[in-house]
């Protein structure tokens, strides 16, 4: 038995090396060709997604307004209240648990420094997760609603949930105002409780889509969609807002969970196109990115929302150098994100800043002596004011009246 | 009515492409690459195929040992040193060679330790206890998600969230696809090279291994007739022990492979649908048969890259369940036959 353990292992060990002979000629070639600084990475480790620009629902760029205060969650610090909470409801574990959080941490910012400033109107925020599962979300409505002593719900966080308990919310009366679902629908259901803090998707993609065509002149892009509802639902409006400059024949459709899109590569790499847009989320754009790049094509990559995010950018590295994502969510500031880094211990992400505007709105409404659900739905249906993303008031449905797209790219 | 209806699905927007001027177009490529998704099919198929050859038993844990082996060459590399960029790392051609020998018996190491530890622990006690094959099949599942959710709760944990986790690894690139020659029309990569010529040469030694050597015959015997092979002196339990060690090592290589071909591939769910598709080769090959596994790969590899041009890349994994059971409707026993006792010709 023993000779026969070594005559295996040494089997083995000549399967081993003659591999590694292998491996040594074949990139022998491959290394000859590239630069010689060994030990090198070969693109910069700081990329970042920077904002670029606003555009609004034809693609225009809209200059900043003039810079005005944002509203400061402290308030005058003389603001009493008692007994009084909010609920924030979304995926705060699970799979999607960092989009929840983000909206969270971005919230707590906003409610540590109230609570800090007013000594006697401390407010509670109830939190509830429901792992972005409309099933989930239908269980924990009830509780939100039960809870008397909460006058206002930031959240749901996702379309699908928010679609599945928004009547709950209506029938109570109480305050819905989303930082993040962004499906269009949302709004046409009629309830009167409902308040989203940012455009819907039927603003992105076309935004989006012409803002290729018209600012950046792409006279042909490859849409490239995921299997997803948002990815399908996106590439749909991308599409249709192209026109012509969208090309058949190079449009693609991937599966969510795919890491490998050498087919897809191969029918790009054969049309002259001068971007493709990719409809989904980062788990694939940065495998999809750094294929693309390895596969000879150097037009632009273009996403969404799904893409922006930081893991984007450390997955893809250098890959992901340049590529152009849009989003709905606003940038954060400075200071704001440094509040935030102190308080939730990472970086601000999606989402963070509207977290922290809405929750501020709501905040306010307490302050000025609001102590029932009506009065703060009241209150936020006048809302008229600047915040940390953007100017938030609302329209008769819930939308935001001026609601504006951000460009950002990965610099 | 009817007629409408055909005429949507037909015309209006066609739920199936059929795109055959791409095919055409890319074939060459597109066979070049499937040979390389195929090598490591193949790879991992010899796992499944020894196993049930011994054992009669479907590892369904298995698509673990491979996607484990990718973190395990994955940590050689950090522990050598390696920041994780997304960047490619040019170290020049020696010390790539180097590294990714270090990292390959790495990746060699976990994925063979973790069958051969697998084997202990939750088949071995089955197996004293004289169980029944759904116990088996039942723990395999277990396994494999135990082993999933360790990657994606525990490991992170034990490594500062290093390791494993909800997001794929952040990748370690020691080598960049570039295009060497032109085949046909395919353009050969360095990757494609390597992959393919280690895949190959992996599956000549192990197919000597199992048909030249002793240990090889002892493995064709207890597959044949355990009680006969254990009277003639065969040590049925070392021979388990060196059929799960042998698909593991072959495994971990395969996710060296694999990690070169997609480099952000390296996440908790990673090895699930690879593991599916090798079972899949396994058993088009003929299951229980080492060519037929290797066969059975390199066909489902580059079959499924034909039909995903074909009909559309959303259809890649029904083209390879639809070639399954086509072929086992013909063949019920895979193409070459269920038996690694006689599979010497």
């Amino acid at each position: 038995m023993r000779s026969q353990t070594r005559h295996g292992s040494s089997a083995l060990a000549l399967a081993l090396a003659a591999t590694l002979v292998v491996a040594g000629c074949s990139q022998k070639e491959a290394g000859s060709t590239e630069s010689d600084t060994p030990g090198t990475s070969s693109a910069a480790a700081d990329l970042a997604i920077v904002p670029e620009v606003q555009i609004d629902v034809t693609g225009a760029e809209v200059e900043a307004g003039e810079a005005q205060e944002p509203a400061d969650p402290a308030g005058d610090g003389t603001a009493t209240c008692s007994g009084v909470s909010l609920a924030m409801a979304g995926a705060l574990t699970g799979p999607n648990a960092a989009l929840g959080q983000n909206i969270l941490y971005g919230a707590q910012v906003a409610l540590d420094k109230h609570n800090a400033a007013n000594a006697d109107c401390q407010v509670e925020l109830k939190t509830f997760d429901t792992e972005g599962d409309p099933q989930k979300a239908t269980q924990v409505a009830p509780q939100i609603v039960g809870d008397a002593t909460i006058l206002g719900l930031l959240g749901p966080a996702f379309s699908g949930e928010t679609n599945a308990t928004g009547s709950i919310f209506n029938q109570a009366g109480l305050l819905s105002l989303t930082a993040s679902a962004t499906n269009p629908d949302l709004t046409a259901n009629g309830w009167t409780t409902f308040y989203r803090g940012l455009a819907n998707d039927a603003i992105q993609g076309p935004a989006v889509a012409k803002y290729l065509v018209d600012t950046l002149d792409y006279s042909t892009v490859c849409v490239v969609a995921d299997n997803s509802d948002y990815g399908i639902g996106l590439a749909e409006q991308i599409t249709e807002g192209l026109g012509d400059a969208a090309d058949p024949s190079c449009a693609a459709e991937v599966k969510t969970g795919d890491k490998d899109f050498a087919a897809t590569v191969q029918i790009i790499s054969g049309a002259d196109a001068d971007a493709v847009f990719y409809a989904g989320y980062y788990a694939e754009a940065a495998p999809f990115a750094q294929q693309l790049r390895d596969g000879g094509v150097d037009i632009p990559f273009v996403s969404a929302d799904g893409v922006n995010d930081p893991q984007f950018v450390s997955q893809a590295g250098g890959a992901s150098e340049g590529a152009i994502l849009s989003c709905p969510c606003g940038p954060a500031p400075e200071e704001f994100a440094a509040e935030y880094e102190e308080s939730a211990g990472q970086a601000p992400g999606v989402y963070s800043t509207e977290g922290y505007d809405l929750m501020t709105i709501m905040l306010k409404g307490i302050d000025s002596g609001i102590t029932d659900r009506a009065g703060l739905v009241e209150f936020v249906k006048t809302y008229d004011g600047p915040g940390l993303a953007r100017n938030y008031k609302w329209d008769q449905t819930g939308e935001l009246e001026s609601a504006l797209i951000w460009v950002y790219k990965v610099s | 009515m009817t007629g409408e209806l055909i005429h949507a699905l037909t015309v209006a927007d066609p739920l199936v492409g059929f795109d055959t001027a791409a095919l055409v177009d890319n074939f060459w490529a597109l066979t070049v690459d499937g040979l390389t998704y195929g090598s490591v099919y193949a790879l991992v198929a010899v796992g499944y195929t020894l196993v049930y050859g011994v054992l009669r038993l479907i590892n369904f844990a298995h698509s673990e040992v491979f996607m484990l082996g990718m973190f395990g060459q994955y940590a050689v590399l950090m522990m050598l040193g390696f920041a994780p960029s997304g960047n490619a790392y040019n170290l020049g051609v020696t010390m790539t060679v180097v590294y990714l020998a270090i990292a390959l018996v790495g990746g060699m190491a976990v994925s063979g330790g973790v069958a051969v530890g697998l084997e202990r622990v939750a088949y071995r006690p089955l197996r004293k206890r004289g169980a029944q094959p759904l116990a088996f099949l039942i723990t395999a599942i277990g396994a494999s998600f135990v082993l999933q959710e360790f990657v994606h709760f525990i490991l992170p944990r034990l490594t500062g969230d290093r390791l494993g986790g909800v997001n794929a690894q952040q990748p370690i690139r020691l080598v960049v696809p570039e295009t060497q020659f032109t085949l046909f029309t395919a353009n050969i990569t360095n990757v494609t090279i390597i992959i393919i010529l280690s895949a190959l040469i992996l599956a000549l030694a192990t197919d000597m291994f199992i048909n030249r050597t002793k240990f090889g015959r002892g493995i064709r015997a207890v597959a044949q007739d355990p009680v006969t092979a254990t009277l003639m002196g065969v040590s049925r339990e070392r021979i388990i022990v060196l059929t799960f060690l042998i698909g593991g090592l072959l495994a971990g290589a395969a996710a060296l492979l694999y990690t070169l071909r997609v480099p952000n591939g390296i996440i908790y769910s990673g090895g699930f649908i690879l593991g599916i598709k090798a079972f899949c080769a396994a058993v088009l090959g003929g299951i229980g048969n080492l060519r037929g596994a290797l066969l059975g790969g390199l066909l489902l590899g580059v079959m499924e890259n034909y039909g995903q041009v074909l009909f559309g890349t959303e259809w890649r994994d029904v083209v390879a369940f639809v070639l399954l059971i086509a072929v086992l409707m013909v063949r019920p026993t895979g193409i070459l036959g269920e038996s690694l006792a006689r599979s010497r010709a």
